[in-house]
């Protein structure tokens, strides 16, 4: 049974499902994978110099080396990229839509962190 | 009502709310089991589509006519490819995993587009899959960009790009085909009369008919219905034909002044039913060759992983 939210105003829930599909297995340091899938990674790209690497999409691989000649297939075929990062998607860490409004709410009540709210003669330049 | 099912109820209702406000959900979000359900069958059986879609135009890369027709094809299904993979991550973020999909398709349990189950004799077929299947699907996919599953709308804008070149080279094979000799045009006539209705169907059952519409457009899965999409694709499509100066395989296929549109003739959907219940022209062959490369790879895949398994030990070794 999935997790309810104490209240349903705001987002609910995550669904209880992990994403992660690599556990460690006790006799070794070999990471396992369920019936042998190879892991998930997350691919990140620079579509030009300048640009930030941003999310394309994930791809399975047994490891790195793969995910990248993989993504390379996969999201460059019509000179997409510069440059691949990929990254296990076990090793990213992120927010729960539960906690968005603790996280996020307080920002909105701010309006002193923006230039707007400054009140300044029309006829000074340059603010 | 217990506390548990009122809960169930009203966050139902903010779903619902929330959706018709043209928000989209990403992953970790709540969603209604059944909104979960019915995206991972519908991402899933698009993915297998783009999969098995390989097969009726892999048949003609080491047969087409010239190199840059070769090349243009091969590109093609290098796309599908990518267009299944697109969809597989996209089914994965709902909680299914890839094998647990590909069991689906290679079981049977999962459907596949009905149209990849038929035969690609000629090389017309392959300016006729182009020109017709892709146009229907992109007609289809266009729409599923605003679908209220970020992680599905993501996949359909990269696919919508990539599908746009598929379509122009189905259509140019036509072209040169039905400008070229008798003998060519009369291959191009052949295969259009062949791909027309099974192109028309692809977009499913008439609305009235159609099991899974409602709840799926009110979910903003689905965005535009299934006789309407038909009717843009047919509206584009005889336009086409036109200009390639073949004839459409329906005698009352007419322009109605009235209603601005095309009028077709009935669709003849007891062929529909038959092949997706697993009994058109190609359904065994398609799933045994899928199912052949499955297991003939299995010793890459393990020896992948083994591989990279000895490589992370030994690391682990060198560092302690």
């Amino acid at each position: 049974m999935r997790r309810l939210p104490m209240q349903t105003s705001a987002l609910p829930a995550p669904h209880a499902m992990p994403r992660e599909r690599i556990s460690k297995s006790k006799e070794s340091n070999e990471t396992m994978t369920d019936k042998n899938e190879w892991p998930l990674f997350e691919v990140f790209i620079r579509s030009k110099q300048g640009l930030a690497h941003q999310h394309a999409g994930s791809l399975h691989a047994a490891d790195a080396e793969m995910a990248i000649e993989n993504a390379r297939d996969v999201y460059t075929r019509r000179s997409e990229g510069q440059s691949i990062w990929v990254v296990p998607s076990t090793a990213i860490t992120a927010t729960s839509p539960d906690d968005k409004s603790v996280l996020f709410d307080p920002a909105d009540t701010k309006v002193y962190r923006h230039p707007t709210f400054y009140d300044v003669p029309d006829e000074v330049e340059c603010l | 009502m217990n506390e548990t099912t009122r809960d169930v109820v009203e966050l139902g209702q903010w779903f619902d709310a929330y959706v018709a406000d043209e928000k989209k959900i990403e992953p970790k979000d709540w969603m209604p089991d059944a909104y979960r359900k019915t995206l991972v069958r519908q991402i899933s059986q698009h993915a297998h589509s783009e999969v098995i879609g390989m097969q009726p135009e892999g048949n003609w890369i080491t047969r087409a006519p010239t190199l840059r027709r070769k090349a243009g094809l091969l590109a093609k299904v290098q796309d599908e490819a990518g267009h299944g993979l697109y969809l597989y991550s996209a089914a994965e973020t709902l909680g299914v995993s890839r094998g647990q999909m590909d069991d689906g398709l290679l079981s049977g349990k999962d459907k596949y587009s009905s149209i990849f189950n038929y035969p690609t004799p000629t090389w017309a077929d392959i300016g006729a899959i182009g020109w017709l299947v892709d146009g229907a699907a992109i007609t289809n996919q266009i729409p599923l960009c605003r679908c209220s599953y970020g992680p599905y709308a993501r996949a359909m804008i990269r696919v919508c790009k990539e599908e746009s070149f598929h379509q122009r080279q189905g259509y140019e094979i036509m072209l040169r085909l039905s400008h070229g000799t008798a003998e060519q045009k009369r291959m191009a006539q052949d295969a259009l009369n062949r791909w027309w209705w099974p192109a028309v169907m692809m977009f499913g059952p008439s609305d009235k008919d159609s099991a899974h519409s409602a709840q799926s457009m009110a979910w903003r899965i689905k965005r535009v219905s299934n006789d309407d999409l038909r009717q843009r694709f047919v509206d584009m499509t005889v336009k086409q034909a036109d200009y390639l100066g073949l004839t459409m395989p329906d005698p009352d296929l007419k322009w109605n002044e009235e209603r601005g549109h095309y009028d077709i003739g009935e669709i003849d959907w007891s062929d529909f039913w038959k092949v997706v219940k697993g009994n058109g022209p190609c359904n065994r062959q398609r799933l045994a060759h899928r199912q052949k490369a499955h297991d003939d790879g299995e010793w890459v895949r393990d020896a992948a992983l083994a591989h990279a398994n000895k490589r992370v030990a030994r690391a682990t070794r060198d560092a302690a």
